[in-house]
């Protein structure tokens, strides 16, 4: 199939970007998104140009390195789809296609489409973990039975990969939805229990200071989530931040 | 937002509860809208409704400026589809209803604190009569039920309140009450500028 | 350099417990005063930037990603083994220990596997401790599956994301330190060179992806965590970025690479499709608990299904060959990965393929016994007397759902077909190297002070790895091992002092990465990287791949030679090496996969025997099975670098002596 592809350039943080166009023939259905745009790129060094910069490592939509605001949407128009798992299937043949970076203050574009989300990494160091050392003289994996009802809903705000999609749908830039996936597996969990408090304040509080937004329960984030995070997960969030705000001291 | 939010939302069922009076009688209706005028809990009330009033507005105008400054650059493509358009908007329709609410107190809450009206339902028939009027309020009415449709259930999520279970039965209870509240007052409009025909 | 394994003396069950008694400590208060470099966050070097910190001393942590929590053991699937015999099956310690050595076809260190099944139970309740969420059955308790090589459920898993949860249950650990500030992050940051002084390793040569700056940094010991080799045959299930640069960097500086044929080719991975491939996406082992393996027993039915006439589903029973359950009847499906592989290999050069590309080669992996299986029992449960077949299927796809739907989904969405109404195709990919550094029982390698850990190193898997085994390595090395081991290093260095970056070794070490650089981005050829990078790895994948033999390996050395320098001819990196350049990284990366890939080869070639993962063709049984030469190869081949000519590479031999284990042919039979 034969498309237009209009990419943003940026040489780098402080400079300027701009839409380029591109022609692409000959892409195969079967391609995956990045496997086109690996195509492109390998025209472009074939031409002496600079190739497109884009994140992408695994391909196989778990380490949530991958990007890009395609057509309107984060991670494309699939639902429930990384960018590297989207097949060229979806589009059709004469389709113009924008790519953008992932679009809010807190993610500095580094170049072209790729940005910094640094910002995530220091809202887990502010509290996405438990305190516990690696001794190994915890107790028995087995000593604390968990229900399993608590422990499938942990697992399933657990599958978070941290690309930053939510932010890039939102209207408001908010990385609620992430925060509160890592709060949630661990409210869920007795081992989580003890801080789980303190740790929904420090990550709000980290990530009001990074620059995100407020979170205006649009769902969009919800949504366009590659693991289809539930919003339920930025209620409990909210519900621990507020018993927080209410009961701690700090 | 959302215990404001909350808290402006018990109002407008009181609201609407005196204004739903006067479809059937005049007397009725003066004599809720003079109860309002003089029980004093109702009166030490309004200081506090308006103390809502303005921390919602200018919560929501702070929300509203912080949150644009997070996006910065802004998408030259979006597609909307993946947040309901009423979420989308709530500063839009908050400020047009903000506008409405002005226009609302010259109209009828200066003119009956100040006492220059003897009976109350004669100057809401009267303006009642006026079919730009009626139009203007009927769109009013609108908007504040695309606000509510999604500030309902939001201040319940935001406030923590969200469980699978009950979650589907607040939604439902939210779209009862905006559907409640727009239907509620266009009608008595629409019942008012009739009569005002005849 | 020392090259003495170190095993301690000793019975077995005690050689792990007598060493760290008598192995020296760091006092804590003198641990900060104590750098300590780590290249690669995946689970074994997230989990020993965690433990060293929190024990600490001063981390400075490096990865080319840009966070930690990418790496690539995130994108394992199946799940960790541990001899917890939470399901009383008899497992045991030993069991554990010994279906390792075997799986590995007695290649692997007896002392070194024993203490991995020794610490692997300790693995399981850190990382609950931590909040990874394990599946559980309804009584609360964790839930265990059965992979490849073994006659117990030993395995441990989140759904088909265990690797996922494991990682970020590591990345939460480091994350933590790296708040309290005992972790400092280099994140997109590459590793360039080893810098030693002293004959010790005192530091690194790293590349700031960004901006692209040359950075010097020093520690009082050094240890690569940067995972395994096999994007040397460019497609495969590792990662994009995922390269042998930190490890061949230490070996050219007088690390040992030990074993790096041995390489595991994973059976079940979704088929080249095109040209314009990028990679190949793995489907758990764990599916071969449910699904069966076949082919069509007549070669007109794979005919008809290549060209599109016949669909799998349209073969009847009796027509369809079995061949793992047939050639293999004690384990079935579930053999391990390099015998399923090949079985699968035979049966495709065979003219049995089913899948429409280039090769023929793929084979069915279908679901359908197991729907109806479960579906019935499903049925039973729920007190449905006279199930239609209609109502079963249903009842088995929902359990199917439940037990790998995301692992579905997947499939579905690279392949567009749905595997819950027609079988999987599948066919083996390369997933995993058994080889590397060579390092000791303390996890040094040949270069005092400089440690190797996970995937990077050659230590537990001997020549073939079993599932969920790679897990269980990474983070038995991070979070149990080394913390230990490294002290009785480090605990000379309690009164070094901070090491200083403006000594002569850093300057040398520097020109040369900058020398390096300015070659590529100054070449002016006219080729791509990548186009080099596939020619590599096609002559990998076809003479130093699934099956070998003296011929092809001959000719890979020399195709290789060539390969080579027409690379440093011809090769174009456009742009310039102060910022962002991703043609750059990739460029550092295959030029070093050209000096591996050789090596590879020459190992290969070097070892006249079948064992595990690497299989000569005229080393086999009169059925075709792979044979061993115990006599004459039961060596751990470790390379010594003499040059830049890879010929050169001198071959050392530590013998792997057995003293609790029998040498068997192993029969899966």
């Amino acid at each position: 199939m034969k498309l237009t592809l209009k990419i943003w350039r940026q040489k780098d943080e402080h400079s300027k970007g701009k839409f380029e166009s591109y022609q692409l023939d000959e892409v195969s259905p079967n391609s995956s998104f990045l496997e086109m745009l690996d195509q492109l790129n390998e025209r472009l060094i074939n031409d002496k140009k600079e190739p497109v910069v884009f994140d992408h490592d695994c391909r196989e939509g778990i380490c949530g390195t991958c990007s890009l605001y395609i057509n309107g949407q984060p991670h494309g128009p699939d639902r429930g789809v990384t960018t590297c798992q989207l097949h060229m299937r979806r589009f059709k043949d004469g389709d113009t296609i924008h790519i953008e970076p992932w679009r809010a203050k807190s993610f500095p574009v580094i170049k072209d489409l790729m940005v910094d989300r640094s910002a995530f990494d220091r809202i887990m160091s502010a509290g996405g973990f438990i305190s516990v050392n690696t001794s190994g003289n915890t107790q028995d994996a087995n000593n604390i039975p968990i229900n399993k009802e608590d422990a499938d809903k942990a697992f399933d705000a657990a599958a978070c990969i941290g690309c930053g999609a939510c932010v890039a749908a939102c209207k408001n830039a908010s990385a609620m939805l992430f925060v509160s996936a890592k709060v949630s597996q661990f409210a869920l969990l007795p081992q989580g229990q003890p801080e789980s408090k303190q740790r929904a304040l420090n990550m709000v509080r980290q990530h009001d200071k990074e620059g995100f937004g407020n979170c205006s329960n649009t769902g969009a984030c919800e949504a366009e989530c590659p693991k289809e995070i539930s919003l339920e997960n930025i209620a409990r969030l909210n519900r621990e931040y507020i018993g927080a705000s209410l009961t701690t001291d700090a | 937002m959302s215990l404001s939010g909350l808290f402006l939302i018990s109002f407008l069922l009181v609201h609407l509860g005196v204004n739903i009076t006067m479809i059937w009688s005049k007397d009725l209706f003066n004599a809720a809208s003079h109860f309002m005028e003089t029980n004093w809990i109702i009166q030490s009330m309004q200081w506090i409704l308006a103390i809502g009033f303005i921390v919602h507005i200018v919560y929501g105008i702070i929300l509203t400026i912080q949150n644009r400054r997070a996006r910065g650059v802004q998408y030259a493509v979006k597609k909307g589809g993946s947040a309901p358009l009423s979420s989308r908007t709530m500063i839009h329709s908050g400020i047009l209803i903000l506008l409405f609410i002005l226009l609302h107190l010259r109209d009828f809450l200066v003119p009956m604190k100040l006492g220059l009206v003897d009976d109350n339902y004669e100057l809401v028939a009267a303006k009642f009569s006026n079919p730009v009027f009626v139009i203007i309020y009927i769109v009013a009415f609108i908007l504040l039920g695309l606000h509510l449709s999604h500030g309902f259930q939001s201040a319940f999520q935001s406030s923590g309140a969200a469980h699978s279970k009950y979650t589907p039965i607040i939604k439902g209870l939210g779209k009862a009450y905006f559907l409640l509240m727009s239907l509620g007052f266009t009608a008595i409009a629409v019942v008012m500028y009739f009569r005002s025909l005849t | 350099m020392t090259f003495q394994s170190k095993t301690p003396e000793g019975p077995l069950e005690q050689k792990w417990r007598n060493h760290k008694s008598n192995i020296r400590l760091v006092a804590p208060n003198n641990r900060d005063r104590i750098d300590v470099i780590i290249v690669g966050t995946g689970l074994a070097g997230g989990s020993a930037a965690a433990t060293l910190a929190e024990q600490g001393y001063n981390v400075k942590a490096f990865c080319y990603q840009d966070s930690p929590r990418r790496a690539h053991s995130i994108a394992a699937q199946g799940g960790i083994n541990a001899a917890k015999n939470y399901q009383g099956d008899n497992d045991s310690v030993y069991r554990l220990f010994y279906d390792t050595i075997k799986g590995g076809d007695y290649r692997s260190r007896e002392s070194n596997v024993y203490r991995l099944a020794e610490v692997s139970a300790n693995i399981i309740d850190q990382c609950v401790a931590q909040g990874v969420p394990f599946g559980r059955d309804y009584g609360g308790l964790l839930d265990n599956r059965s992979f490849g090589g073994v006659q117990v459920s030993r395995t441990f898993y989140a759904k088909g994301q265990t690797g996922q949860q494991l990682l970020l249950g590591c990345y939460s650990a480091m994350s933590r330190q790296i708040g309290k500030g005992k972790i400092k992050m280099y994140n997109r940051h590459e590793m360039l060179d080893l810098v030693i002084v002293d004959g010790k390793a005192r530091g690194i040569i790293a590349r700031n992806l960004i901006t692209g700056e040359i950075e010097r940094h020093s520690a009082h010991a050094v240890v690569i965590a940067s995972g395994g080799y096999g994007n040397v045959y460019f497609l495969s299930t590792n990662a994009m970025g995922s390269n042998v640069t930190a490890a061949w960097k230490i070996h050219k500086r007088g690390a040992y690479f030990a074993n790096p044929c041995y390489v595991q080719i994973h059976p079940t991975c979704i088929p080249v499709h095109g040209t314009n491939q990028s990679k190949l996406t793995l489907m758990s082992e764990s599916l071969r608990n449910s699904g069966r393996i076949w082919v069509p027993k007549n070669i007109e039915d794979a005919k008809a299904i290549r060209e599109g006439r016949k669909k799998g589903s349209d073969i009847p029973e009796e027509d369809r060959d079995y061949y793992l359950e047939r050639r293999y009847p004690a384990f079935g499906n579930l053999v391990p990965r390099d015998v399923a592989s090949r079985a699968a290999k035979e049966r495709c050069d065979s003219g049995y393929g089913i899948e429409n590309n280039e090769t023929n080669e793929g084979v069915f992996l279908d679901f359908s016994t197991e729907i109806r299986k479960k579906g019935r029992e499903a049925a039973f449960e729920q007190g449905i007397s006279n199930p239609t077949a209609d109502q079963i299927r249903k009842l088995g796809e929902k359990w199917i759902e439940a037990k790998y739907g995301n692992l579905f989904q997947m499939y579905q969405q690279i392949t567009d077909d749905n595997p819950y109404k027609v079988p999987m195709k599948i066919y083996p990919a390369v997933h995993y190297t058994m080889g590397g550094v060579w390092v000791d029982y303390n996890l040094m390698s040949t270069i005092p002070g400089c440690f190797v850990i996970g995937e990077a190193n050659f230590s537990d898997h001997g020549a073939n790895r079993l599932g969920a085994s790679a897990l269980m390595q990474g983070l038995a090395d991070g979070y149990f091992v080394l913390p230990y081991t490294i002290a009785d290093y480090l605990a000379d260095d309690i009164r070094t002092g901070k090491i200083s970056t403006q000594l002569p070794e850093f300057d040398e070490v520097e020109n040369n990465v900058k020398t390096r650089l300015n070659k590529l981005i100054n070449n002016g050829g006219n080729k791509s990287v990548d186009h080099f990078h596939k020619r590599l790895g096609l002559i990998m994948w076809n003479k130093v791949g699934m099956a070998r033999n003296e011929h092809d390996l001959k000719e890979a050395i020399s195709e290789i030679d060539e390969l080579r320098s027409e690379f440093w001819k011809d090769v174009f990196v456009p742009g310039s090496d102060d910022g962002m350049n991703q043609e750059l990284e990739k460029a550092g990366r295959v030029a070093d996969f050209l000096e591996l890939g050789q090596l590879m080869a020459m190992d290969a070639l070097n070892r006249n025997e079948s064992c595990g993962g690497h299989f000569r063709e005229e080393y086999r049984s009169d059925e075709g099975e792979a044979k061993r030469d115990d006599e004459h190869y039961t060596f751990v081949a470790a390379w010594e670098y003499h040059g830049e000519d890879i010929k050169n590479e001198m071959l050392h031999k530590e013998e792997l002596k057995f003293e609790n284990v029998e040498l068997k042919t192993r029969s899966y039979k």
